[in-house]
């Protein structure tokens, strides 16, 4: 099953539907995703690398590499997107908060 | 020595090697705790699902699923009876002097060990190709566990290359799961491959059923490819060229691209506990040095992958080998290990046999262009590390600290290999003289928040 974003849903379809936010925008996911898994399944990229034009999606899925981390609102901690499963209500952001020291 | 209190016992990683070594100290008595960045023991090869997903262990690990069901069992029996410490989700970040920093979710701990076994496994084994740092590229091992873990493909349409086993079996896997695998492109010619024969015929079952799971790849999987660049739009990938055993130019369109070359040893950890290292010929790569049964001086053990790059199964032997060592260092009664021994010969035959087939892209990475680039995390260039060889001598650490590569987030994970081999190229020598980047702690990211308790 494809999807609106890069991933391709090949099993575990039937699970519960879960609700974040990323920029302020609310979007759907699966109970059990990954955050990446979840932002991917709505979008083709996580983040812009701060060295290059290039944006990133991840690249070895096993906290690893650390090319997934994500800001978080509300002055939490960013987190990575790979480890991380997503929850109900979880607030993302693409880029800095202004808040951040 | 039994009458005075156990000694505390640290295993690091819960994959085979660890839930191996865990095993064999409880069965002699002791309490281990065991670290682990996973949240459910198992590892990368026998990594479970989260919670509410439903395929059985047969579709999840294939011929593989009864050694997975049993390690998890087991280790799941030994957690809930209390017999060793589970720290899940959590990392070990340095290593010094008998103690382990941990990064968990309430910051980091510090965890005294008086004897450390370090099982922390191996990641893929990458080289850079040009382009390879836009979105949709991923390590072969992502795409396994965007499956197994997810039931996902990371593309609409994949390419998948290298060279290894890995590379046919997650072609296989995502054949058989539906996805759209436009090529499975393998650096090593078919020469190459029949080289490593005598080798992988010290396990013939593994062997054929490798064999068959590339038969499954039919017309898509091609040997001894060149790759050229990976072309990309505003959303990642868009394609990949590359040329056939032939010569002839080829062009696939792909929004999803898995690499990998075999695995890379990490570390990491074994390194900051002060283990000495040699580099090895046939694996291209620095590993740790140890004695036959894991030994690496200091009260510290390694087993798995991070050391010897058998899988898994030669994984759960050394993790046996490592805690028998370590209950005999302690003046425990060991158990046998002389059958275990003979099997990790056989073994070894057949992943040296692996190492002939599927070689490291040495050629490949040497003649990378300039403008290519190396390092991931912070876009460093070829051309910024062969002018690092040239300003700073060709030794590694010089050249990491002039060029950058090595110094970003995954602190040269995956451009360690690549780096030194374009140093070894500037500097007309080979990859052993140039040596390897130093680990430094932390060797995971960690905020400076997560160092700052109220006591």
């Amino acid at each position: 099953m494809s999807t609106a974003g890069r991933i391709v849903r090949l099993a575990e379809r039937d699970r519960v539907q879960v609700h974040f936010f990323l920029d302020g925008e609310m979007r759907h996911a699966l109970a059990g995703d990954t955050v990446l898994t979840a932002m991917l399944a709505s979008g083709h990229t996580l983040r812009q690398s701060e060295f290059g034009p290039e944006p990133r999606a991840g690249f070895c899925l096993m906290g690893a590499c650390q090319d997934c981390w994500i800001w978080q609102e509300e002055e939490k901690p960013r987190l990575r997107a790979c480890t991380t499963l997503v929850a109900e209500g979880l607030r993302l952001r693409t880029t800095l908060p202004e808040s951040w020291p | 020595m039994n009458e005075a209190s156990p000694p505390r016992i640290v295993i690091v990683g819960a994959g085979p090697a660890g839930i191996r070594a865990a095993a064999t100290l409880v069965e002699a008595g002791l309490h281990p705790t065991v670290i682990d960045e996973g949240y459910r023991a198992g590892g990368q090869i026998y990594r479970r699902p989260p919670a509410g997903f439903v395929r059985t262990p047969k579709q999840l690990y294939g011929s593989e699923a009864a050694k997975a069901r049993a390690l998890h069992a087991l280790f799941d029996r030994l957690a809930k009876d209390g017999q060793l410490t589970h720290c899940a989700g959590s990392s070990v970040i340095a290593a010094h002097g008998g103690q382990l920093h941990v990064l968990g979710e309430d910051g980091v701990q510090v965890v005294g060990y008086e004897r450390l076994i370090l099982a922390t496994g191996a990641s893929d084994r990458v080289a850079p190709i040009p382009g390879w740092q836009n979105a949709g590229v991923y390590s072969l091992g992502a795409a396994q566990i965007a499956l197994k873990a997810q039931g996902v493909a990371l593309g609409r349409r994949i390419v998948l290359l290298g060279s290894g086993p890995l590379l046919t079996l997650v072609g296989a896997q995502l054949v058989e799961a539906g996805a759209d695998v436009a090529a499975v492109l393998d650096t090593s010619p078919w020469q190459q491959q029949v080289r490593g024969f005598s080798g992988l015929a010290a396990r013939p079952v593994v062997a054929l059923r490798g064999m068959a799971l590339r038969a499954r790849l039919g017309r898509r999987y091609h040997a001894g490819v060149t790759l050229e660049r990976i072309e990309a739009d505003g959303q990642g990938v868009a394609a990949l060229r590359w040329r056939d055993a032939g010569g002839r130019q080829q062009l696939t369109s792909c929004d999803m691209i898995g690499m990998g070359w075999h695995l890379r040893a990490e570390t990491h950890l074994a390194d900051l506990a002060g283990c000495a290292f040699t580099y090895d010929e046939q694996w291209r790569q620095w590993l740790p040095k140890t004695a036959e049964m894991g030994r690496a001086g200091n009260g510290v053990y390694l087993a798995g992958d991070g050391v010897r790059l058998l899988g898994a199964d030669g994984a759960e032997i050394a993790g046996r080998l490592a805690a028998a060592a370590c209950l005999a260092d302690i003046g425990y009664q060991a158990p046998s290990i002389s059958a275990d021994l003979r099997k990790l010969v056989r073994l070894e035959r057949f992943a040296r046999g692996l190492a002939r087939a599927f070689p490291w892209p040495a050629a490949m990475v040497r003649a990378l262009p300039d403008e290519a680039i190396v390092c991931r995390c912070e876009n460093v260039t070829a051309a910024a590390v062969r002018e690092g060889t040239d300003f700073g001598s060709g030794e590694a650490n010089r050249v990491k600290s002039l060029s950058r590569a090595g110094m970003g987030r995954c602190q040269g994970r995956y451009c360690q290999l690549a780096a030194v081999e374009l140093v070894a190229a500037q500097a007309g020598c080979m990859p052993e003289a140039v040596g390897r980047f130093r680990a430094q702690a932390p060797v995971r990211p960690a905020p400076i928040g997560a160092f700052l308790r109220e006591d």
